[in-house]
This record gives structure tokens, C-alpha cells and sequence, in this order.
């Protein structure tokens, strides 16, 4: 379901730009893999996902988080006996989330958590979520979304996390800004303080650092998209009365000023002002990134689809450090979320959504480009057949947004390349 | 349902993959959803491989749900089959597929492969991985040898012939376990016909029989396959997994006796404690009676990890190296039973488990000075700020080391040694920390003296740089890092805070090195509570060391 959304368009829509749609063996995590940084993000709330040993595997070997003895997620894992009845698997849902309760008092939130699994076997865990909400209230609150592979690709995960959340969103008709999309504790500090000195606010965070207290949203809130997966979450939102602030995402020097800028527009904001707060970040972060133009400057560039935030990457790297881009692959694209991204794209790239990942190796091979962006199970394949990597869940699980990590999502990019240029080995 | 945190080991489909990647010329189709393409991350980044695991996944969707997932399945058979051309297929299903029930195995066969294809049922929501890889490692050997089943044993040869079987990727230590192994065969002329699955190819599996005997050098993997080859061809299969100096010992007279070759080009150099000699095959047993080592004697020891590796660690540990085994325990309920009669004749009871926290309270309250594990084991032992080696599995890229460091044979004895040493206090800086507790620099927080220092307040000798702790903080908001360590520290502090101390008590108690103060400190109130005595003061401290020697 699209809701029709109001987008702020300043200049004419782009050419169409052609997309190579693939179905074949999609080498992607599935959406569980969100939990990884949700359960750090959200320091009141615990996942439980109901699914498969697989999916407990997943969520460790995809983070390789052993470091928390104790992290806040967890698996229930279904066995032959919950398969054979619904009724028990439901009984059985209720005692394992009592004996987690029970074990963990600190938790306000708890987020039950589909799989392929449960989904197949038409697990409601969306009731499951109602009758133990209902019980545990007003100490845990519990929510339910999916994470499953048939339905959600990596970052997706998050999306619908948050989309849990917005039924229980309180209203308000206050004007607002509302930053969506889970950034790192540092980088909405920046962007805090970069607000206060903008003028703009009351500026909310959604996710904040507490599942339990929420924002509110209504007819008064601009919403401002730091992530580029939460597409399901901002209908919502919109629907709820909120209104879309529409802005490339704040990736590089070029990204943060335009997106920043889109606020000012919104909230009025004078162009000299804005120029006085903004200038000095931007052009701290612009000289930053100046190192690592020279090694990026004219090499190509090949991305394979993994975390949505391809698009954001690519034109950063193509149109702040002068990158020539051969592929751009997406899981998915979401043309709403992406319009301002699309326009900044040079023309004459490959933009190629969902996967086969076969022949899309192929086509790597034949174009040879200088860097690939890739996931960890092709990265050291690659490695090994000559071409330079970086892995993208790098980029997910790395301060990347805003002005003063421009620089450092540069050199994450360049590193592959200067680490080639350096070893005799 | 089982609540579960951290796993001990994959979901069966996962076992499948290890063989069909130890193989050089099978490909796996693997029906399952988008996600759980995640397993090849485990080849590629665990053990480093520089291709990518030979598996398609069919990565269905929702939409495809109804009627359209039987005909993907297909479809990847035959493009996989096209596409990559191996010499034999398997298809498995991961749990999600296996609600749907498409039978991709079956549509397989019927495709009309010029190859075997040899559909897998891996019962994803009852067993696990070990067991995954040892039926499908079962299935394919069957499915190649059917047609041979009835072929008379082989004419006698000069020179023996075995095969070797269990070892695979993703096993602990497996590449460098095949070249010892394969060294000690050769000294005593015998001649290794296979080694399966590792870097085997399907005519491997089709020349098994040529072999005179088989080599069960994984049980966890290899044992149905070896016992399906005795039964199927009259092959017998050693008994002796050669992990440490004395099961090394006894590996080679079984082989030299199944062979009938003789064993004193190995055995008879070996002199046990005779420096010289020994040293010869290893210097493992000298070490062992070397003055230096004496520091070991009774040292307190949890073992925990697959059934070969945990069984082989107690032998080694009461053995060799002199310690006493406070813990013994295994997630492979497969072989629960060969763990619990090693635990009894230990005097203990077995811990047979996949449940983590169940572990990490076993460790607690063991007390242990020394913890033989796995992964998981090493966090709950750095948790509790106690030494800890890893021997088995589940392991990381750490323990997947780039120098050739086998844990079976005389070298593999040597790496043991090492590094189940190496993480301890040695024998005189214990000494000196006891003696001089008031000594700035001998702080609870001090590391081992050969060991890298760290700002981190924890009681705590295992102080190695981390690379995969360091991957992980980089890879985290820098809020979340600190939030385990201040855990730890917490937890740490609530150990030294003790109901029924007298202030003078817990004084003379805080003397004590931290390494054996958690031993001193259970013991003393054990002995408290055990004579009603409800203030503990310093004396009744020393009534307790006396009561229980050291």
C-alpha cells in the first residue's frame, strides 16, 4: 500500500532512468539482521525472535556479537512439538516470554520478532503481542513486527521495527521536526546541536535511546529521512498526519548540507543564517575529504545490492570524490524514498534492482571495476580473484552520516585501495 | 520452544554445507528463503576461503509461496547444474523449506542429471549441524558406493592402504590435523588412499573400498559413514581420536595393529620424560615434567566443547599436564554417553548442554583457574575474569591461525601445550605476587607480566588483544562498548563483597591473589556455614586452608 505523499520537488523530474530488475539467488541478509544495532540503539527494549535455529545462527555469525554475554535479543526456537500444534506453540510463546520477563526486569519493551518460520506456519504474532501486552502492561510493552527472509531484505528489518512503534506514537498538532531512521548516539548529537543553532525545533529521534518514551507525531510534524529503508515506517508517519521534508540523505559534505538546507526551507529559515551555521561544517568536512579524492578520483566503482543505502553511497562517492560508477545495485528500489537520490545520479550508470547473483558477478567480472562494495560471503572471493573490496555491513555498522564523518565513510571506501597500493606481498 | 542467546552449534543445513565446501567438484542447491545466505559468510570470513562455497540458494520469497517455489527449486537444480557443472549434486532444504514441503530432492532426481543427485532430509527443527554434516557426509557416500556394495575386498598390497575420514572445512583445526596424521602414517609406511570429505573429489568416494581400513578421525562427522563402510564392505575403523601425547600413543599401535605393520618407527623413540629422546617426535612430555611446570600440578580446570575435543582435553589435562578436571561437559548429545562415563571415572558429573547460560553458571560455580572451551566459553571466562584456551568449536577467525597449528599427533601435543599454558600466571610471578601484595604493581588489575596490559579494570590474566572484540567495538555506537565492561566490573566487585566477612577477615582475604582468592573465598564460607560460624575472621580463614590443603 503507497500513500500518496506530498514531496517537495525543486527542480523538474529527472529522465527516467533505467532500472534492470533481477530475480535469481539474492545473496542479502534477511531483515533479523537489524537487531544487531537495534538492540544497542534502544536501551530499554529486548527482541525476541521466534524462529528457527537458523535464525538464532544468523544473528551471530552475521554479527559476530559474542562480546555481550548477554545481549538484549534472543531466539525462541521452534521445535517438531510447536509444529504440531499452534495452540502449544502460542502456550509455549507465553512461558518463554515469562521466564524472559522474569529474568529481565530492566526491559520496558519487548519486540516479538517474525521469522520465515513462523511466518510459514502463520504464527500470529501480532495477537501473541496483543495478549501478552496485555498482561504485562504497564510494566513491558510488546510489540511484534517481521523480520523474515520472504519478506524483508537487511535494513528492512528496521523499518518494520519502527513501524511497530507508530500506532503507539502519541498525537500532537505542535510543530516539529522528526529525524527518521536509526543513526549512532554521536551523530544525533551533532545533528541536535546543529538544529539548536539552526533554530529548528523541538527535534525528536525516532528510534530514540528508550523504546518506552516515545515521540509524538501529528499534522504539525515535518519528517526529515536520515535513512533511506524506512519507507513502510514514513507512510505511516505520514499518515498519521506528518509531512515529508523531501532531501537527499545527509551522506557526505554535499548530502548533509542538502538535507539540512531542506529543514531550513521548511522552517524558514534565513538563507544567511543557514549559510553561517552551515558553511564552517561543510567546509571542514569538504577539505577532509580531499585525501581520499586522491586515491578515488577515476576509479570505478561496482556495488552489489545489500543495505539500501547504495544509492546515498554511490552518489556520494561518485559526485564528492569523483568516482565513476558502473553498477549501482539496490535490494529494492523505493522510488519515494529515493527521488532526490535518483536526480543527483549521473546518467548512463546501471541501476539494477534485486538480484541474481550469479550473473551479476558476471557482469563484474567483465567490467572489472577498481573498488566493489559487496557482502561479507563474496568479499574475500572477490579478494582472491583480483579486485579490491569493501564490505558493506561496514558501512551499516559505522557513523557515516553527517559533516564530520564524511571523511571517515571516504576512507573507508579508500583503505581497500591504499592497502593494495602499500602491501608487496 | 527454546529460548536460546548464543548457539553451540548451526542449524543441520549448515553440517551439509561444510561437506559440500570440503569437496572439490559437488555442489549443494539449498532451497531456502533470502537470509539464509548468510552461511557462506562463515567459510569466507571464519576460514578466510578465497571462493565462495559451492551453493545455490533458491531464495524464495513470499510471493512465491502457493505453487511457485517447487518450480524455483527445479529451476536452480538445473541452472546450478549448467552453470557450474559438478560431478555430483546435493539438495537440502533449510527450515523454512522444509514447511513447504516441495521435496526439492526428489523434483532433483528427476531432472535427469548426468550426475548423482542425492536429495537430503535434515530434519532442521530437531537436530543441528554436527549432525547435518555427518548425514550428509552418510548419504553421499552411500548414494556414490550403491552400485559398488558387492565388489569383493580388495587383493592385499604390499604396501597398506586407509582412508581418512571426518575431517572438514569449518572443523576446528582440521587443515593441520590431516598433515600430522597423514606424517604418521607414512613413518609407518602405511598409505593414505582418501581423505574425506577435506579436498576429496566423488571418485575419491568411489575408490573408499580400495582401502584396507578406515580412520574415524571426527566421530561427530565421520561415524556413521565408518560404520556403514564396515558394514557394507568389511571395513573396520580405529577407536582413537590422536589428540594429545598418550591418545597419539595409542593411535599409532591401533593403526600399525589394523595394519599390521609395526609401530617402533614411531613408538620407539618415544621414552616418556627422557628429554632427548622424546624430543625426537615431542617435546610435550618434557615440558610437562619440567621443573617450570610444577606450578600446573592440581590446577583447577572446566572443559567444555564438542565430544571429541572435550573428551580428548580431560584426558590431556589429567594426563599430561597434571591438572585436576572440576568441569567436564559437551554440546554434542550424540555422544552424551561417551562424556558421561569419562566425567564419572573423573569423579564428576557430565555437563551435556547447548544451553549457554546453563554452562556459564556451571563455570561459576565450579571456581575453575582454568577454562577449556569454545567461544562461547572464552566470553563467559573473560566474564568472570578467568584464563581460558579455546579447543573446539564454535570458534572464530582467531582460531583459524596462519601457522600450521595442528591439535592432533606429537606437534599437535606441542600447540596444546602451548596454548593452554600461555594464558596462565607463571609458576614464580605467582609466587611473588602472593609474597608481596602491598607492591603498587601487583594490583588485582595487573595482567600476567608476559601478557599485553589493558586499562580495563577486571581481575582477569587473559588480557590478549582481542582482534574480534576489536572488530565488534568498532563496529558498535560508542555507548554500547562500555555498557558489558562496567558488567564486569560490577560483577566483579559484588564477588569481593561478602555477607559474614568480619573487616579483618575480608582484609586478609583481599591478600590472597585474585587467581585462587575465589577458591579461598567459596571454600572459607563453605567451611563457615558447615560449623554455624557466623562471623568469618581471619582465623577462621586459616582453619579453612587448613581443613581443605591447598
Amino acid at each position: 500500500m503507497v500513500m500518496p505523499i506530498a514531496l517537495e520537488r525543486e527542480s523538474a523530474a529527472p529522465a527516467p532512468l533505467k532500472v534492470l530488475r533481477e530475480r535469481g539467488q539474492h545473496e542479502v541478509f534477511c531483515g533479523l539482521t537489524g537487531i544487531v544495532w537495534l538492540h544497542r540503539k534502544l536501551q530499554d527494549a529486548f527482541f525476541l525472535v521466534v524462529g528457527s535455529r537458523t535464525c538464532a545462527h544468523l544473528i551471530q555469525s552475521a554479527a559476530g556479537v559474542m562480546i555481550f554475554a548477554e545481549p538484549r535479543f534472543g531466539t525462541a526456537i521452534l521445535t517438531e512439538r510447536d509444529l504440531a500444534g499452534l495452540a502449544d506453540a502460542n502456550e509455549e510463546l507465553d512461558r518463554v516470554v515469562t521466564q524472559l520477563v522474569s529474568r529481565r526486569p530492566e526491559i520496558k519493551t519487548l519486540f516479538l520478532v517474525g521469522s520465515c518460520p513462523s511466518e510459514v506456519i502463520k504464527l500470529d504474532l501480532g495477537k501473541a503481542a496483543e495478549r501478552l501486552s496485555a498482561r504485562l502492561m504497564p510494566d513491558v510493552r510488546v510489540l511484534n513486527y517481521s523480520g523474515s527472509g520472504i519478506e524483508t531484505t537487511f535494513t528492512q528489518g528496521e523499518d518494520n521495527a519502527l513501524l511497530s512503534m507508530v500506532p503507539f506514537l502519541p498525537g500532537t498538532d505542535a510543530r516539529q521536526l522528526m529525524v527518521v531512521g536509526c543513526l549512532a548516539d554521536v551523530i544525533e548529537d551533532q545533528f541536535r546541536r546543529m538544529f539548536n543553532a539552526l533554530g529548528i525545533g523541538p527535534v525528536q529521534f525516532l528510534p530514540g535511546r528508550r523504546a518506552s518514551s516515545l515521540p509524538a507525531v501529528g499534522p504539525g510534524t515535518d519528517l526529515l529521512l536520515a535513512q533511506p529503508f524506512n519507507g513502510a515506517t514514513v507512510r505511516a508517519l505520514v499518515a498519521r498526519g506528518a509531512r515529508v521534508v523531501a532531501a537527499p540523505y545527509p551522506i557526505g559534505a554535499e548530502g548533509t548540507s542538502a538535507w539540512l538546507g531542506a529543514a531550513c526551507k521548511a522552517w524558514g529559515v534565513s538563507d544567511a543564517h543557514r549559510d553561517a551555521v552551515l558553511s564552517g561544517p561543510a567546509e571542514r568536512a569538504t577539505r577532509s575529504l580531499a585525501r581520499h579524492r586522491a586515491w578515488l578520483a577515476g576509479k570505478s566503482l561496482f556495488l552489489l545490492p545489500d543495505s539500501q543505502l547504495e544509492i546515498p553511497i554511490a552518489r556520494f562517492l561518485n559526485r564528492e570524490l569523483g568516482m565513476e560508477l558502473i553498477e549501482v545495485g539496490t535490494p529494492y528500489l523505493d522510488r519515494m524514498m529515493m527521488e532526490p537520490e535518483l536526480a543527483l545520479l549521473p546518467e548512463g550508470i546501471t541501476l539494477s534492482e534485486g538480484q541474481d547473483v550469479e550473473r551479476q558477478l558476471d557482469r563484474l567480472r567483465a567490467a572489472r571495476p577498481d573498488l566493489t562494495i559487496c557482502g561479507l560471503g563474496l568479499a574475500n572471493p572477490l579478494e582472491a580473484d583480483g579486485f579490491a573490496t569493501k564490505w558493506s555491513i561496514e558501512l551499516v555498522f559505522t557513523p557515516i552520516h553527517g559533516y564530520e564523518q564524511a571523511a571517515d565513510l571516504a576512507d573507508v571506501c579508500a583503505r581497500p585501495l591504499r592497502r593494495r597500493s602499500q602491501l608487496t606481498v | 520452544m527454546q529460548l536460546t542467546i548464543w548457539t553451540y552449534e548451526g542449524p543441520p543445513h549448515v553440517g551439509a554445507m561444510r561437506i559440500a565446501s570440503s569437496m572439490r567438484d559437488v555442489h549443494f542447491v539449498l532451497h531456502a528463503p533470502q537470509g539464509d545466505t548468510y552461511a557462506d559468510l562463515l567459510f569466507t570470513m571464519i576460514e578466510r576461503y578465497d571462493h565462495r562455497p559451492p551453493v545455490t540458494y533458491t531464495t524464495f520469497q513470499a510471493r512465491d509461496l502457493g505453487g511457485e517455489t517447487a518450480g524455483l527449486a527445479k529451476r536452480a537444480v538445473a541452472e546450478a547444474y549448467t552453470r557450474f557443472q559438478p560431478n555430483l549434486m546435493l539438495v537440502g532444504e533449510s527450515c523454512t523449506a522444509e514447511l513447504l514441503q516441495d521435496q526439492p530432492g526428489t523434483l532433483g532426481m528427476t531432472l535427469g542429471l548426468p550426475v548423482p543427485v542425492v536429495g537430503l532430509e535434515l530434519n532442521s527443527f530437531s537436530k543441528k549441524e554436527n549432525w547435518g554434516a555427518s548425514e550428509t557426509l552418510y548419504q553421499m557416500v552411500r548414494s556414490v558406493l550403491s552400485d559398488r556394495a558387492c565388489v569383493p575386498a580388495p587383493a592385499p598390497r604390499k604396501t597398506p592402504l586407509v582412508n581418512i575420514l571426518g575431517p572438514t572445512a569449518l572443523g576446528f583445526r582440521c587443515r593441520d590435523d590431516i598433515v600430522e596424521v597423514d606424517r604418521l602414517l607414512a613413518q609407518l609406511g602405511i598409505e593414505v588412499n582418501a581423505v574425506v570429505p577435506l579436498g576429496a573429489t566423488v571418485e575419491d568416494l568411489r575408490r573408499l573400498p580400495d582401502a584396507s581400513f578406515n580412520i574415524d578421525l571426527y566421530p561427530e562427522v565421520s561415524r556413521p559413514t565408518s560404520q556403514w563402510l564396515q558394514r557394507a564392505f568389511g571395513m573396520p575403523y580405529t577407536q582413537t581420536v590422536p589428540i594429545g601425547m598418550n591418545a597419539t600413543r595409542d593411535f599409532v599401535a591401533e593403526v600399525a595393529q589394523l595394519a599390521g605393520v609395526d609401530p617402533r618407527p614411531v613408538l620407539g623413540d618415544e621414552h616418556p620424560g627422557v628429554a632427548r629422546l622424546s624430543a625426537s617426535q615431542s617435546r610435550a612430555p618434557w615440558y610437562a615434567r619440567s621443573v617450570d611446570s610444577t606450578y600446573l600440578t592440581g590446577k583447577r580446570v572446566f572443559i567444555f566443547g564438542d565430544a571429541t575435543h572435550a573428551l580428548a582435553a580431560a584426558r590431556i589435562a589429567t594426563e599430561t599436564m597434571g591438572f585436576e578436571v572440576v568441569g567436564l561437559g559437551t554440546y554434542s548429545r550424540e555422544r552424551a554417553r561417551d562424556v558421561r562415563d569419562a566425567a564419572s571415572r573423573l569423579g564428576i558429573e557430565a555437563l551435556v548442554s547447548d544451553d549457554y547460560l546453563e554452562v556459564e553458571q556451571a563455570i561459576g560455580a565450579a571456581g575453575p583457574e582454568l577454562v577449556l572451551g569454545t567461544q562461547m566459553e572464552r566470553h563467559i571466562a573473560k566474564r568472570l575474569g578467568i584464563p581460558c584456551a579455546v579447543i573446539s568449536t564454535p570458534m572464530h577467525v582467531q582460531d583459524v591461525p596462519a601457522r600450521y597449528s595442528p591439535v592432533m599427533g606429537f606437534e599437535g601435543a606441542n600447540v596444546l601445550f602451548d596454548s593452554w599454558v600461555q594464558p596462565l600466571m607463571m609458576g614464580l610471578e605467582e609466587h611473588l605476587l602472593q609474597m608481596f601484595r602491598d607492591d603498587f604493581e601487583f594490583h588485582d588489575d595487573a595482567p600476567a607480566s608476559h601478557l599485553p596490559a589493558t586499562g580495563r579494570p577486571a581481575a582477569n590474566a587473559e588480557r590478549v588483544a582481542d582482534p574480534a572484540d576489536e572488530t565488534v567495538a568498532a563496529a558498535q555506537p560508542p555507548a554500547a562498548v562500555s555498557a558489558p565492561v562496567a558488567a564486569a566490573a560490577e560483577q566483579a566487585a559484588k564477588q569481593e563483597i561478602a555477607a559474614g566477612w568480619t573487616p579483618e577477615g575480608e582484609r586478609e582475604l583481599r591478600k590472597i591473589p585474585f587467581f585462587v582468592r575465589g577458591k579461598a573465598k567459596r571454600n572459607t564460607e563453605r567451611f563457615a556455614a558447615e560449623r554455624g560460624v557466623s562471623a568469618i575472621t581471619v582465623e577462621t580463614l586459616y582453619e579453612a586452608k587448613a581443613h581443605f590443603g591447598r
